[in-house]
């Protein structure tokens, strides 16, 4: 009963649909500037997604269209459809075919998650510290020098944020780094970032955290090593003893990230 | 006026939260009195002589409601009012708002209070959207904003789609299954009248010291704990939205398990009532967890208990956990018994037998099996232990296999069929599987982590969750309203204006929640009342559809109203479906069926020659005539 369909031309139609669809959205740039190693493999990631999602929305929309183009009942048809109750190879086929496809998603975004949380042989730490509502930034590796309201990180080394809240929830997010992570009060959290292209951003608290959420904001700059360097060597204050402790007393909850063999 | 007191009803409902509220205070400045405490304690998370007449008010009122009348006069060995059914049926619009037992009037009392909050709720979208038209602050402060989206948030989902969908299957369920009743008509009662009470509670804290509940609807640790007076109106308001909520699934579960109607065998069960029987699996299992994470905020509030103060040894996190165990199965509670509602609404229209009948059942019930597995999927930047979030993110993308599933044998049931499309319910149907589709496709993309990183917490979650929850969810709810409107109130409605509702919803949803994709993967993040102006266009275009959207809404509300008193008579059967519910009368008569039907076959069976679903009273002689059943004495 269903070969009588022109299976040949639906599906020519959901590849026709499905190449003018990518044809509009895949040269959008959603996710806006990359400035990470990680963000170009992301956004990558994200195109794969659009392309199988592009067909599987096309897929329903033909199928959708066609029936309801042929099979709409003319004015003053009171019969009834043609009695099928269905077909066992099409409903294994659509169990099985989207089974695979997300299998395929599942197991390539572990692949990404994987490389982008390698972490590197000689990484910068940098603590972080959110209260209500302001960001602030250590740097261990400089005697614990302190920066409020501006972090500052070098091109092209891999930097391993420690972080740190002292209230409530906050949330770390650089955009164009697309990484995200809370601040958890009472624990240490772990995101690793390599910044690689020179420029100013803004570091967005995404939890909500009370009235001032939306404007707790930081500048983000990534600069060559030398002027970091003289940067933090011009940091004249310390991290003060109530943050500095949470660096000490949290407990740290994920050290080790997925790729490097687990918790 | 003893009369008055003494007899169930508003005056005995008012005096007792009165009695019970004054009895609260009265303990809570008594034993601060002799424990020579300060007697009021004003502290922004205690005010224990608001938060304890708070608990004990909505229990007295309902005891003087009447909801525990039959109970305490049977279980104290008086003689119990002789059950002449006066608490049934309703012959004028007070008997509405009367302590009723009868599901047809429950079912239209739930769904006009869940709507009613609906209407409220999308108020507050209105006022949200209205301070986003623009960056910068104009017409609330940051504060009420918060207070404003997380009422917005809560109202919809507690009093609005869980319950709703409560209320249609309410009305619609036994009589699907031929039974007279729910089995514990009692039980049904009260499980509504703790339903508006809940939803005072949320809108009332807007009266509360500090502004209404500001931490979101998720209620985050320890932002919620150490929030202002009106987060304990939401947690107790939760306790009461989820009571109501536990007790309607045991009523569906055991509705559904013992009182179908003889020859309904499982595989003979309309697809509404598969729906039902399995949110009920999941509210009776998930929803406690909800009840237990607002407790132990609650008493992290007022009792200082440290379950989540990290300074004390509390652990922040498992807040979520205990939150998003309950909350991802939620959102399968707000989506199977819709997923009902569109199989029934295309198989009629589309004249057809649905397609794959048993593998759509086992489909809902393989979500309700994985729908435990994924709830960390909210998680993935949250600072949980890392290794969790692999095989979360696995079980999150195989739920959308037999999601898959649904929606290929829904387009399935339409070929070969005689798809009529005169009737708005059929509209929205066929409109759900294109925005739900599309609510999927992000809702795949979101599963997998590294997307998730950098889309978590931004317009592109509020975007999945309105894509999913109206276009899914009340697009649902939108045609199983219209498609049951006649046999509920025996009345037609209009079609054009329905058309005009479709077309107005259609095109608000898209315009409204399409953009949030875009500006929230380009860097917008949720839950701010000010942004970035390079975000300003976009808004305001979302603002304007999202204001189309709310103003159509009074098209379908007139609708309704209008239709109801004035619309044409319906007859029992207008859109020539098959399963019992159309066979009697619109509206039905009081005990739904003279005698008890005698099922004989699918309730799908359009087309196929000789078949039928149910053997109604007088249609065959060989039919034993029988005694309705004992209405179940709860």
């Amino acid at each position: 009963m269903y070969g009588r369909l022109p299976i040949v031309k639906m599906l020519a139609a959901t590849v026709a649909l499905t190449a003018a669809i990518c044809a509009v959205m895949v040269p959008i740039n959603w996710d806006g500037q990359q400035a990470s190693t990680a963000a170009p493999k992301i956004d990558d990631l994200l195109t794969v997604m659009i392309v199988l999602s592009s067909f599987v929305f096309s897929l329903v929309m033909v199928m959708l269209f066609y029936a309801l183009w042929k099979f709409k009942a003319k004015p003053g048809d009171e019969s009834d459809g043609e009695p099928l109750h269905g077909n066992t190879r099409l409903e294994v086929a659509w169990t099985l075919i989207p089974t695979v496809i997300v299998l395929f998603a599942g197991g390539y975004s572990w692949k990404v998650l994987d490389e982008i949380e390698e972490p590197a042989k000689n990484p910068l730490t940098v603590e972080v510290f959110s209260q209500q509502y302001a960001w602030s930034f250590g740097y261990p590796g400089k005697g614990m020098a302190w920066s409020e309201g501006e972090l500052h990180v070098p091109l092209d080394r891999q930097v391993q944020f420690k972080m740190h809240a002292q209230d409530v929830i906050h949330s770390f997010w650089v955009p164009e780094w697309r990484i995200k992570k809370d601040n958890v009060p009472g624990i240490t959290t772990t995101a690793i970032v390599t910044p690689d292209k020179v420029g100013t951003y803004q570091l967005i608290c995404t939890e909500l955290c009370g009235f001032g959420h939306a404007s707790m904001r930081a500048k983000v700059v990534v600069e060559p090593p030398s002027k970091f360097r003289e940067w933090v060597a011009n940091l004249k204050q310390k991290v003060p003893q109530p943050l500095e402790e949470s660096v000490t007393q949290d407990t740290e909850t994920n050290p080790v990230p997925l790729g490097a063999g687990g918790a | 006026m003893t009369a008055a007191i003494k007899r169930p009803g508003w005056i005995r409902g008012a005096l007792g939260a009165l009695v019970a509220a004054a009895f609260g205070f009265g303990l809570v400045i008594a034993l601060r009195a002799i424990s020579d405490l300060p007697l009021y304690q004003t502290e922004q998370t205690g005010y224990p002589h608001v938060v304890v007449p708070l608990i004990l008010a909505p229990l007295g009122f309902l005891a003087g409601f009447g909801c525990f009348d039959y109970w305490l006069r049977w279980a104290a060995g008086m003689p119990t009012i002789p059950d002449d059914h006066s608490q049934h049926g309703a012959t004028s619009w007070k008997d509405y708002f009367r302590f009723n037992t009868d599901h047809k009037v429950i079912g239209i009392q739930y769904i006009c209070t869940t709507f009613f909050f609906f209407f409220v709720g999308g108020l507050m979208a209105m006022l949200i959207r209205a301070e986003l038209a623009q960056p910068g602050t104009q017409i609330v402060d940051a504060a009420t904003y918060n207070s404003l989206f997380s009422t917005h948030a809560v109202l919809m989902i507690f009093v609005f789609v869980i319950p709703v969908f409560a209320g249609i299957a309410n009305y619609v369920l036994p009589l699907m299954i031929g039974a007279p009743d729910m089995a514990f008509p009692r039980l049904n009662a009260l499980s509504f009248w703790m339903l508006p009470l809940a939803g005072l509670l949320f809108i009332g804290s807007f009266l509360a010291p500090g502004g209404a509940f500001d931490a979101g609807w998720t209620g985050y640790a320890p932002l919620s704990t150490g929030a202002p007076l009106g987060q304990s109106f939401f947690n107790l308001g939760v306790q009461f939205a989820g009571a109501s909520s536990i007790a309607t699934a045991l009523n569906f579960l055991v509705t559904i398990i013992t009182m179908r109607a003889p020859g309904m065998t499982f595989w003979r069960m309309p697809l509404l009532v598969w729906a039902n029987l399995s949110t009920s699996l999941l509210v009776v299992a998930a929803t406690p967890f909800i009840a237990g994470a607002q407790f132990m905020v609650l008493f992290d509030r007022i009792l200082h208990t440290n379950f989540f103060d990290f300074a004390a040894g509390g652990d922040v996190i498992s807040y979520q956990h205990i939150f998003w165990f309950y909350s991802h199965p939620a959102v399968y509670i707000m989506m199977l018994p819709g997923f009902g509602i569109i199989s029934e609404v295309i198989s009629t229209h589309a004249r057809k037998p649905i397609f794959g009948y048993r593998l759509m059942a086992l489909a809902l019930i393989g979500i309700v099996v994985l729908s435990y597995s994924v709830w960390a999927h909210h998680m993935f930047v949250a600072g949980m232990f890392s290794w969790l979030r692999v095989p979360m993110m696995l079980t999150t993308l195989l739920i959308a296999v037999p999601t898959g599933i649904k929606i290929f044998s829904w387009l399935g049931t339409l070929y070969f069929g005689k798809i009529h499309t005169y009737s708005t319910a059929m509209l929205f149907a066929l409109a759900f599987i294109v925005t739900f589709t599309i609510g999927g496709i992000s809702g795949v993309m979101l599963g997998m982590v590294p997307i998730d990183i950098h889309v978590s917490d931004t317009y592109f979650i509020v975007a999945h969750i309105h894509f999913v929850l109206f276009g899914g969810s009340v697009f649902t709810i939108f045609a199983g309203i219209y498609h049951w409107f006649p046999k509920m109130t025996g009345r037609m409605y209009d079609e054009k204006l329905g058309r005009v509702h479709f077309w107005g919803t259609l095109l608000g949803t898209w315009g409204t929640f399409i953009p949030m994709h875009w500006v929230g993967m380009d860097g917008m993040p949720r839950r701010v009342a000010d942004y970035a102006t390079q975000f300003g266009n976009w808004n305001l275009l979302i603002s304007c559809f999202a204001f189309m959207l709310g103003a159509v809404q009074l098209v379908f509300l007139y609708n309704m109203i209008v239709s109801w008193r004035f619309g044409p008579r319906a007859e029992a059967n207008p859109w020539r479906a098959n399963s019992i519910e159309w066979q009697v009368s619109s509206p039905p008569p009081i005990f739904n069926f003279p005698e008890i039907p005698r099922v004989v076959g699918g309730p799908y069976e359009f087309g196929v020659p000789g078949a039928k679903h149910a053997i109604m009273a007088g249609e065959g002689s060989e039919v034993p005539a029988k005694e309705p059943s004992v209405v179940g004495s709860s």
